[in-house]
């Protein structure tokens, strides 16, 4: 794996809690302008691999390089920052607020008015006001929801609360974009939504994904590599059919295949 | 209040929607107005017992919308407030009374002073969970009030006396009338910080981080900056209320900060509805103009308060003032 072509690298990476290992010696990479997925069965470690990626989890010790700089041990907004946004596995929208206000967090890391400016409505405040309205609107009808603006999070639909963490995510403006589970409770059709949309997030506005899921058809359908974890270790890694036929693979599903869902 | 965005907004005929949201907007102006009209006039009609009250009540909208930005938008509890007024307080009491420095420029130190002191306690505390800043800032509070006891500067359990009463273009600013529109104008002008503050960047990223901690961090908001930029505000609120409290009072003393002053503030802003505007207005003058109205019962009022109290919070746990939204 050549520095030039990986937006990120995990190398070594141990985490444990209380002398329990949940990641021990992770290393993969996610390439520039790729579609990577992190696979494994049920308490793999998966989302513990994104916790420590956006400084949720500080990990024990390891190597994480993203876009050429380290990202250990920083805090997650300036992991934020640096361009690496994400989205929850179960929602953590701003409840009561609207649908745009949600979108308008992921705008704060790119703007920067102050309390002065604020009270004072200075000609930059406004501007960057309007700066951040305009594009989070844009974000909101990339996701499909711009006749939704005004919505009380809490009360949309399922699946577009989903898009409204897709878009607020997306208002970070990130390099890397991190799904954890984004297919789950979702119904077919939305399904067949999120693969269109995830293509569109990568090609129409060149962000890197690496996602986290359960839906195998969805996972094979739509990497271009996928890491499969267990017990905090990778045992395979590659494309779609290699997966499939890796008898590790086949022997770390089978063996909880009652758990899975499919 | 009449807007209630129960069901969006967008799903509505358009006309029959703009309509619906213009009439409680003219009526809020209408109302605003009317209520600028009371306060500027009320007090060529009052005695002077009324406006000493109505300029306290002024005057507490102040402090409490101070902390309304530390308790009603960042979500932070503390205990403590008294101490930033005191600083504020003394800052004037000290520069007027013993420097001789004009009161209007003791104001800019009183600021820096507050926000010194709003970074000292809040820069360590602030990331601790919400019941231990609680704790911290009611020590820090008594620490402030002890220090102001036992120092010299500060003139110790006697206090300040004979602070200067400021000029205001050539208006000695001596009688109770004057102090009202002070108040009055240093209500409005924290009323108008507040609403800039709550409707900016600013504000929203108060509200994301009172609403879920860890996602605002993951959508790029320093959680403890923000608490320290809020922090630092509403210190500066009560700064400046200090000064100006100094100033009328020519005297301060010590027992003016205690303890029981800033559980009246935070009653204040929950008694009204933490994080609303005209609720903290509300919550400030019921605050004041309560143990006034029924003085005669004498220390009874007291226990009244504290059954109106309980009533609230049991029953409209979100104040006084309507939720916005649902």
């Amino acid at each position: 794996m050549s520095t030039n072509t990986s937006l990120l690298q995990v190398k070594d990476l141990v985490l444990s809690f209380s002398g329990l290992h949940v990641i021990q010696g992770l290393s993969f990479s996610v390439a520039q302008g790729s579609i990577a997925s992190l696979i494994g069965p049920n308490g793999a470690g998966k989302t513990s691999i994104f916790n420590c990626l956006t400084g949720f989890y500080r990990p024990d010790s390891g190597k994480i390089v993203f876009n050429d700089r380290s990202i250990m041990r920083l805090k997650p907004h300036r992991i934020t920052r640096r361009g690496m946004a994400r989205t929850f596995q179960n929602l953590r929208l701003f409840k009561s607020m609207t649908v745009l206000e949600n979108v308008m967090s992921g705008m704060h890391c790119r703007s920067s008015a102050g309390a002065l400016s604020a009270i004072l409505h200075t000609p930059g405040q406004r501007k960057e006001e309007r700066e951040i309205r305009e594009f989070c609107e844009q974000c909101l009808e990339f996701v499909g929801i711009q006749d939704k603006t005004d919505w009380i999070a809490s009360n949309l639909p399922y699946g577009d609360q989903r898009r409204v963490e897709w878009a607020r995510a997306l208002a970070t403006k990130p390099r890397l974009l991190l799904l954890d589970e984004p297919a789950a409770g979702l119904n077919h059709t939305e399904k067949k939504e999120l693969i269109r949309l995830i293509r569109r997030i990568r090609d129409e506005l060149g962000i890197t994904i690496l996602l986290i899921e359960h839906d195998m058809g969805l996972v094979m359908q739509i990497s271009e590599k996928i890491t499969v974890i267990d017990y905090g270790q990778k045992i395979a890694e590659g494309q779609a059919e290699d997966i499939q036929n890796d008898p590790r693979v086949i022997e770390a599903y089978l063996g909880r295949e009652d758990e899975e869902e499919e | 209040m009449a807007e209630q965005t129960q069901s969006p907004r967008g799903s509505k005929p358009i006309v029959q929607s703009v309509a619906r949201w213009l009439a409680p907007q003219r009526n809020r102006i209408i109302v605003l107005a009317v209520l600028a009209v009371v306060a500027m006039v009320l007090p060529l009609a009052a005695n002077n017992y009324m406006l000493e009250v109505l300029s306290n009540a002024w005057f507490y909208v102040v402090l409490c919308l101070g902390l309304n930005i530390v308790v009603g938008y960042a979500g932070l509890l503390d205990l403590g407030y008294a101490a930033f007024f005191a600083v504020g307080a003394y800052t004037t009491g000290i520069l007027t009374s013993q420097f001789g420095v004009n009161f209007w420029l003791t104001i800019p130190v009183a600021v820096v002073c507050s926000m010194a002191a709003g970074i000292i306690i809040g820069g360590p505390t602030l990331r601790l969970r919400s019941d231990y800043l609680a704790i911290v800032t009611l020590g820090f509070g008594e620490i402030v009030r002890i220090c102001a006891r036992n120092l010299e500067i500060t003139g110790g359990a006697g206090g300040l006396i004979g602070i200067e009463r400021p000029h205001l273009f050539g208006l000695h600013l001596n009688q109770a009338i004057h102090f009202y529109y002070v108040f009055l104008a240093l209500a409005v002008l924290a009323c108008f910080c507040s609403y800039r503050l709550q409707h900016s960047r600013l504000g929203r990223a108060w509200q994301y981080v009172r609403e879920d901690e860890d996602a605002a961090e993951a959508m790029g908001i320093n959680r403890v900056g923000a608490k320290l930029y809020a922090y630092v505000i509403g210190a500066v609120f009560g700064g400046v209320a200090g000064c100006f409290f100094a100033a009328k009072m020519t005297a301060i003393s010590p027992e003016t900060f205690m303890f029981q002053q800033s559980v009246l503030i935070l009653v204040g802003v929950v008694l009204g509805g933490m994080g609303k505007i005209p609720g903290v207005i509300i919550g400030a003058f019921a605050l004041v103009l309560f143990p006034e109205v029924f003085r005669e019962i004498g220390s009874m009022r007291m226990l009244v308060f504290a059954v109106v109290m309980l009533v609230i919070i049991l029953y409209r746990p979100e104040g006084i003032w309507p939720a916005k939204r649902s």
